[in-house]
């Protein structure tokens, strides 16, 4: 009923603009009037007005649909002006690029969808093929690539011919390939060669086009096309493998920087720590924190929140890793299983204190701008974020590695856990070492916190999701021994990455956990066992 | 002589007032047996079965709250019936056992009228045999999977054919998707819900080849692997579209990962079924500007009624951020139909009410008149809308009026003939082409 009496308004309100149209005075040239559509808030009125723009060949039609990509074009539906706001803050009218004091108060946005932002990308390709910035001609030529539009190939062959800058030129080679891959007169010889430009390509966006070709294509281009389909998936095969490989080892890293704060709170001291998860989620809260401490007074510092909230986790997770040794833990060394119930309940404690303070919702930590995107190598796509992710996992390993070897506490940290009473007959204070070896692991699984707020939502239940995961690895790579942790978690996540593909990430999960069991059946102690009179200590 | 009469009245002031409170304490006494009775008898109370801890706390918190905050509101006006409204609030964390646990504490001990509450549709079914035994109402505000329609449940969050559906032909229509991923997290809504979409698809002529299904666990954080097949399924030369029935939490990881492999929703749409304000609330959305979810509510639909909302609900809970989104306006409505419906029979009489609410009308936040339908589900519009760079939709496409939500999905076989009607035929899987009551579901 009342939906019903909307849309009556609705039309009634869009014939008034429809008259009031063609009522204007024809005093605009085409142009204004094209740019005039972008007020009437029509996605069809807005692409036309794309196209029209685009092709007009006046010099503001880069500054429109630039400006209308990143959502500062703005129109007033009412006078049917178009603005633009520059990147410098300052608002000149659309269509004859003068100055404008200030936007209209009822002037909006002028809204894309998806099919709308293609249409700006490929008129934005056209009209950037001859721009002075290299990123610019590249960033066109891809998009011409894509969107093949027939129109476009003068202009791309006089670019091509212009273009200097090797890659650049081998982008325009190849966009002008699938031009007329896509022409319908083009000639026989010409779409061959075409072919051989897209197959060397190689990649998933050559595939598409080749598999979008369609069957009406003559005989020997369709069968061409159809060879080149092939060699290419046989290479794409070929390098999923690799890619699988790199995920595995992705994954596996995560695994390990969860999990090497318990090889030492569990592995080393023998403590069964169920709220290892939240010294996690802890060290998470520390990088949030601290990303809204910079993001309010010192905005610029934001690419280095990381690196300030490294030190600042270990120390909170550290210090409550401490806290909880001297309160509570120290009362039960040798009772595994009021351990377990005792951090079982300090861990639901804390998700519930973090609840409290924080709120049961997400907390956004964003990604700094090095840790974004992703670069290709071969025709595999490896995201910056997990390769900082392994870099930073490998260090934390081999400094902790370093640091139980070379220092006065690694040193007295081994004696500890070999042997408790002759260690402490040689002066050692073993309360003392207790304590800051659990905190040691704490802290580590804080720092682990900081790299995971970057791949994983940082709330309440984040250390959930890892415990049983870290104690898998634990477990598995042999208690007690850190390197049998990271041929573990590396194990664990190669295997489950070439699983998954086969399996389903569902399926995969549990055919890892069968696989360990049966595992552990064989060798209780895991991969690397502790030999000697240790394992009895 | 002075002091004696002091004394004197101050001995019999002394006096009778003893003998006064004597009186009291034995009219008390008299009374007391009713007493209790009488002082619940000043205010209705209301349930609220959210979870506030364990995993669920992220998305049900809210959902008390806006509870409390409509019975703050109703309180202001006058309360129902003349009587104040007094909120119950239990916690079921995350617990799907404790569900049925509470539900049955709300009702036996602390005799609510009404309850409100719900997330996951195990905690629904979980429930649901303590509200049928105790003859009580549950209000279930959250979009699920349909096949269901009960006596004691009103669904006032959307069924498939109110979100699923019309997402998928706006996908077909105005984005030309012919190939699919339906990704979702491995429980029942997602399932049934692809099972749904899986046959209408295939219904509207699209092969099995070009549907690819793919589920994961709860909280799953490595994303590489899908991302990296979805991009190889989207590049077989057709238009590809991923509808997703991630659940909440798992969606982060995966929009990320989305973003940092380069996936653009120019490329490679995203629709999504249950990410909205509150879950977009922990993402930087730039990388997602363009991607899609299908709701009946969104925050920056701009009408009266929802400006108004989201003023005072800022305003009632302190922080002007604070977001709004769909399924707490399924509480809105739902709330309201309740307190028409109990102003109209003049009881808070469940019976009296399950059968007044069939017809409810209340306005929702967009617009609308939405209605209480026979099979307990309401009449809503479904809205597309596209994630902004500042967390919010932005509205592309909406349905010309509104939907009736469907009990039974008519695209499955098993429950294409059935339907719910608690009006006429009392009833809730009525087979239409036998006439005979108590169908099966898929």
């Amino acid at each position: 009923m009342f939906g019903f009496c909307f849309g009556r308004a609705h039309a009634l309100f869009l014939s008034i603009l429809l008259l009031s149209c063609f009522a204007l005075p024809a005093l605009a040239g085409p142009f204004e009037d094209s740019v005039a559509k972008f007020a009437n808030d029509e996605f069809s009125d807005t692409e036309a007005a794309v196209g029209e723009v685009a092709s007009s060949g006046n010099p503001q039609a880069f500054p429109i649909i630039s400006s209308l990509k990143d959502g500062r074009l703005s129109a007033d539906p009412d006078s049917k002006k178009v603005f633009i706001t520059q990147a410098d803050g300052k608002i000149v009218d659309a269509a004859s690029g003068a100055a404008v004091d200030k936007l209209p108060d009822n002037a909006a946005a002028v809204r894309l969808n998806n099919r709308l932002r293609r249409s700006v990308e490929a008129a934005l390709g056209g009209l950037t093929l001859l721009s002075p910035d290299p990123a610019r001609r590249l960033a066109a030529a891809q998009s011409v690539f894509k969107s093949h539009e027939e129109n476009l190939l003068p202009t791309v062959d006089s670019a091509l011919a212009k273009e200097s800058v090797k890659s650049i030129k081998q982008a325009f080679t190849e966009a002008r390939a699938a031009i007329i891959l896509f022409k319908s007169d083009a000639s026989e010889s010409d779409k061959l060669d075409a072919i051989s430009v897209v197959k060397a390509r190689g990649d998933q966006e050559a595939l598409a086009l080749l598999t979008s070709l369609g069957g009406d294509a003559p005989p020997l281009v369709a069968k061409a096309a159809t060879s080149a389909v092939a060699a290419i998936q046989s290479n794409l095969a070929m390098w999923s493998m690799v890619q699988n490989a790199w995920y595995g080892l992705s994954l596996g890293s995560v695994l390990l920087l969860a999990a090497i704060g318990l090889a030492i709170t569990f592995g080393v001291m023998g403590v069964i720590n169920m709220a290892h998860g939240e010294m996690v989620m802890l060290g998470a809260y520390t990088t949030f924190v601290v990303q809204e401490v910079i993001r309010t007074r010192y905005p610029a510092l934001f690419d280095y929140s990381l690196l300030i909230a490294v030190p600042l986790a270990f120390l909170v997770a550290g210090a409550i890793g401490v806290l909880i040794e001297r309160s509570i833990i120290r009362f039960l060394y040798g009772r595994p299983l009021e351990t377990l119930l005792a951090t079982w309940g300090l861990s639901l404690v804390l998700q519930q204190a973090v609840r409290t303070a924080f709120g049961p919702t997400n907390r956004e930590v964003g990604n700094p701008s090095w840790m974004s995107g992703a670069f290709e190598l071969g025709q595999i796509t490896i995201t910056y974020n997990r390769l900082w992710i392994l870099c930073f996992t490998l260090a934390v390993f081999a400094i902790l590695l370093a640091m139980l070897r070379y220092t006065a506490l690694g040193l007295e940290m081994r004696a500890v856990t070999q042997n408790r009473r002759m260690a402490a007959s040689m002066g050692i204070a073993t309360s003392r070492v207790d304590a800051l070896t659990f905190g040691l692991g704490s802290g580590i699984a804080g720092i682990a916190g900081v790299a995971l707020s970057q791949i994983d939502n940082v709330s309440p239940n984040l250390g959930q999701s890892y415990i049983i995961d870290s104690f898998m690895v634990v477990v598995f790579g042999g208690v007690g021994n850190l390197w049998g942790t990271l041929v573990g978690a590396f194990t664990l996540g190669i295997a489950n990455k070439f699983l998954e593909p086969v399996a389903g990430a569902v399926l995969g999960k549990i055919a890892i956990l069968v696989l360990i069991i049966l595992f552990i059946q064989k060798r209780p102690r895991g991969l690397f066992a502790l030999k000697g009179r240790a394992v009895e200590a | 002589m002075l002091t004696r009469l002091t004394h004197d009245i101050a001995t019999m002031t002394r006096r009778r007032l003893l003998a006064a409170t004597a009186g009291l304490v034995l009219g008390l006494a008299a009374v007391s047996p009713f007493s209790p009775a009488q002082a619940a008898d000043d205010t209705i109370k209301v349930g609220v079965l959210h979870s506030l801890s364990g995993t669920m706390a992220i998305s049900e918190t809210t959902l008390k709250d806006t509870i409390l905050f409509l019975i703050d509101e109703q309180n202001k006006k006058g309360g129902v019936l003349g009587k104040k409204l007094e909120a119950v609030v239990v916690d079921p964390a995350s617990n799907w056992p404790l569900f049925a646990e509470k539900a049955r504490e709300l009702i036996t001990k602390d005799k609510v009228a009404v309850v409100f509450g719900c997330w996951t549709s195990v905690s629904r079914k979980s429930v649901l045999p303590v509200f049928k035994e105790l003859n009580n109402i549950l209000f279930y505000p959250v979009q699920y999977e349909g096949e269901e329609s009960e006596r004691n449940v009103f669904y006032t969050g959307a069924a498939p054919n109110q979100q699923a559906i019309p997402a998928v032909d706006y996908l077909m229509k105005e984005e030309k998707v012919k190939r699919w991923v339906l990704a979702g997290t491995d429980y029942v809504y997602p399932r049934t819900t692809n099972k749904i979409l899986e046959a209408y698809l295939k219904s509207k002529g699209v092969a099995q080849d070009d549907i690819m299904i793919n589920y994961t666990p709860f909280g799953h954080s490595d994303w590489q692997t899908i991302v990296a097949d979805i991009k190889k399924f989207g590049s077989a030369g057709k238009k590809t579209a991923v509808v997703s029935t991630i659940n909440g939490d798992a969606n982060v990881p995966f929009y990320k990962e989305l973003g940092n492999q380069g996936i653009k929703a120019t490329d490679i749409p995203v629709v999504a079924f249950s990410v909205g304000e509150e879950e977009l609330a922990g993402i930087d959305t730039k990388p997602l500007l363009g991607h899609l979810a299908a709701w009946n509510y969104f925050q920056s639909i701009k009408t009266p009624e929802n400006e108004k909302f989201i003023k005072e609900w800022q305003a009632y809970t302190k922080n002007p951020k604070r977001v709004t989104n769909d399924p707490m306006e399924a509480h809105v409505i739902g709330f309201n139909m309740w307190v028409k419906a109990v102003e109209k029979v003049k009881s808070t009489d469940p019976d009296k009410v399950i059968d007044a609410l069939p017809g409810t009308e209340a306005p929702n936040l967009t617009g609308g008149i939405s209605k209480m339908l026979p099979n307990h589900h309401i009449t809503k519009p479904v809205f597309i809308g596209e994630i902004k760079g500042n967390g919010q939709f932005d509205v592309v496409w909406k349905t010309p009026g509104l939907v009736a939500g469907d009990a039974w999905s008519k695209e499955l076989d098993g429950s294409k003939d059935l339907i719910g009607d608690w009006v006429e035929k009392k009833c809730g899987n009525y087979n239409v082409k036998t006439n005979k009551c108590g169908g099966q579901g898929s």
